[in-house]
């Protein structure tokens, strides 16, 4: 298809190519719109309703059943899940950001002895997969007697590689006047981190803190294997387990799955530019 | 803490910045950069690195959770898995296959279609921050929202997907989950539909990082649009490729959850990857020196894999 390789700062190709761009684009955006609508439709739907054809995309019957249902099982505590995952996903995002940022900025900035190796030590982790410290991370946790609990999500995947490096290139590229002028005031290397580099990192900041929240609130494996406890679970581990619970209970499944999407698009259509610029900015640094 | 000269000579950018006076009472901190450091080293020695060596001192173990004593095996544990004549070995190449295929099957999709999708967005049109937030959302969701939706919209007799292709004149009901081909399909198809929005986001800022005079240029010289893609936006996009190739095989060599949502590496481990594999040996037979070498193989052999991709790249570089 010839018209998609263009390189955007073309003058317009006339009306029947821009018909046939929108074609395009509505149909694929159908595509990756749809399932999620029939989701949320599928979850306000009766038991019969969910599986009736032809299939209603809006419900013929509102029910909230689905949602009651869960509501009053006790081994499928959503909203507890929904209050674990934001607990973990907050703490989890915190710790990131104070540690990469504090770790960061001597690295950028401060002459240390150990300084290239503990830099090259960072950067080589960058290069490991994860699972490989699925095993004894798991008997580290255990030992620290952390396993069925919060810290067992919110500590071990702080120590971010990713977001040292990211954050060192960014300091690095702060002007050093701007860090002198705080030094003749007086100002120690701790005031000048905290009230002179960290406002002038907010975008970086805002970036590593968006990746961060999406990794832990979307964590499936690690979570799935370190929590028992129903009441512990997040909401990842805790829908995987109303795929046995609710078989063909399609109300409940998908209430549940709308639970853990909804406050997560509303979050992405109100910081979409930023989400996305994250994305971006970390492919090109990468 | 005490405030010492500021920069680091390497580091520093600008020529002619301006020397702070030592004689301003000024005296180097020389416990400053570790405690900046404390708090990321802490996380990073417990977490990232005694791991990466603890796990390997697993692996030379007979390490099962509920043996009382946990005898020296040497590299037992790792021979094993080339022993033919080793159950344990049997599935682990099966696993290690069943994850092959899936990397064989997804990253062409996922490096070619999210291309096409950044440079149709990469076009002047009204709305294009819309279409790109769109075709981004699925992303923003997580595995087990998606297992649990495409679980119901592939099931065979109560599905959506089926339903329609039988509108479309297709009666018989296609076993999505249960049955090969159907099933590498289902899993290839939904981990695309699901994660092209992040590769084409950074196809899209690669694309906007090429300078537009290359393609005034390319126009002046008559090329083709095919050309211009050859000549101009390839080459331009070259250490953008390179990332996106290698993040997405390393995606696609994790596969974890999808195979455990939506097919449960049915038929017969078909598709039980090698993520899913090591998991069960490790955390639910709790074998854990075994699992821990199948894990330091396999990240072997991606670490092997990432640098050879990257050579590749280097080896274009001169083209």
């Amino acid at each position: 298809m010839a018209t998609i390789v263009t390189a955007g700062r073309r003058p317009g190709q006339g009306v029947a190519a821009n018909l046939l761009l929108y074609a395009l684009l509505l149909i694929l955006s159908v595509i990756f719109i749809a399932p999620l609508l029939w989701m949320l439709s599928t979850s306000f739907k009766t038991t019969e309703g969910a599986t009736a054809l032809p299939p209603q995309w809006i419900p013929e019957e509102f029910s909230a059943e689905g949602y009651t249902s869960l509501f009053a099982d006790a081994q499928a505590p959503v909203l507890r899940w929904l209050f674990n995952s934001v607990v973990v996903a907050v703490a989890h995002t915190v710790l990131v950001l104070v540690t990469a940022a504090a770790a960061a900025y001597p690295l950028a900035r401060m002459r240390f002895r150990g300084k290239n190796t503990i830099f090259a030590l960072i950067v080589a982790t960058l290069f490991v997969p994860g699972f490989v410290f699925l095993m004894p991370n798991y008997l580290i946790v255990e030992s620290l007697g952390w396993l069925d609990s919060k810290w067992a999500l919110i500590v071990p995947g702080a120590a971010s590689a990713f977001g040292v490096f990211f954050l060192r290139q960014f300091f690095v590229s702060i002007p050093v006047e701007l860090e002198e002028a705080g030094l003749i005031d007086g100002a120690n290397r701790f005031q000048i981190f905290v009230r002179i580099v960290l406002p002038l990192a907010k975008a970086p900041l805002a970036t590593l803190a968006i990746l961060s929240l999406l990794g832990s609130w979307n964590d499936f494996l690690w979570p799935l294997y370190v929590l028992f406890n129903p009441e512990n679970l997040t909401l990842p581990a805790g829908l995987a387990t109303l795929k046995g619970a609710y078989a063909t209970d399609y109300p409940a499944i998908m209430a549940g799955a709308a639970l853990a999407s909804v406050p997560v698009l509303i979050a992405f259509a109100l910081v979409q530019r930023y989400v996305i610029a994250g994305v971006a900015r970390s492919g090109l640094k990468g | 803490m005490a405030t010492e000269t500021l920069v680091d000579r390497r580091s520093r950018r600008a020529p002619g910045t301006v020397e702070v006076p030592r004689g301003a009472g000024v005296r180097p901190g020389r416990f400053t950069p570790y405690l900046f450091l404390a708090p990321f080293l802490l996380v990073f020695g417990v977490f990232v690195l005694a791991p990466a060596v603890y796990g390997l001192w697993i692996s030379l173990h007979n390490w099962d959770f509920f043996l009382p004593t946990r005898p020296w095996v040497g590299l037992t544990n790792y021979l094993n898995l080339f022993d033919s004549d080793n159950l344990l070995a049997e599935q682990f190449w099966e696993s290690m296959l069943a994850t092959g295929k899936f990397v064989l099957f997804s990253v062409p999709l996922l490096v070619v279609l999210p291309l096409g999708l950044a440079m149709l967005l990469n076009r002047n049109f009204r709305g294009r921050t819309a279409f790109r937030a769109i075709y981004f959302a699925p992303y923003v969701l997580g595995v087990s929202v998606i297992g649990l939706l495409w679980q119901f919209l592939l099931s065979s007799n109560v599905g959506l997907v089926n339903y329609y292709l039988s509108k479309v004149g297709l009666d018989e009901a296609i076993p999505w989950l249960t049955a090969l081909p159907w099933v590498w399909i289902s899993l290839v198809g939904v981990t695309v539909w699901w994660t092209m929005g992040f590769n084409s986001v950074v196809y899209l800022a690669g694309l906007q990082g090429i300078d537009t005079a290359l393609y005034d240029a390319a126009k002046v010289d008559g090329a083709s649009r095919w050309r211009e893609f050859v000549h101009v936006t390839l080459p331009g996009l070259r250490p953008v490729l390179l990332f996106v190739v290698t993040m997405t095989i390393l995606a696609s060599a994790n596969m974890f959850g999808q195979s455990y949502l939506l097919t449960a590496g049915n038929p017969s481990n078909e598709t039980r990857t090698a993520i899913m594999f090591i998991a069960q040996v490790g955390l639910e037979q709790f074998r854990i020196g075994s699992a821990a070498a199948m894990s330091y193989l396999l990240a072997l052999l991606l670490i092997v894999i990432s640098a050879a991709n990257f050579v590749f790249f280097r080896s274009k570089e001169g083209d």
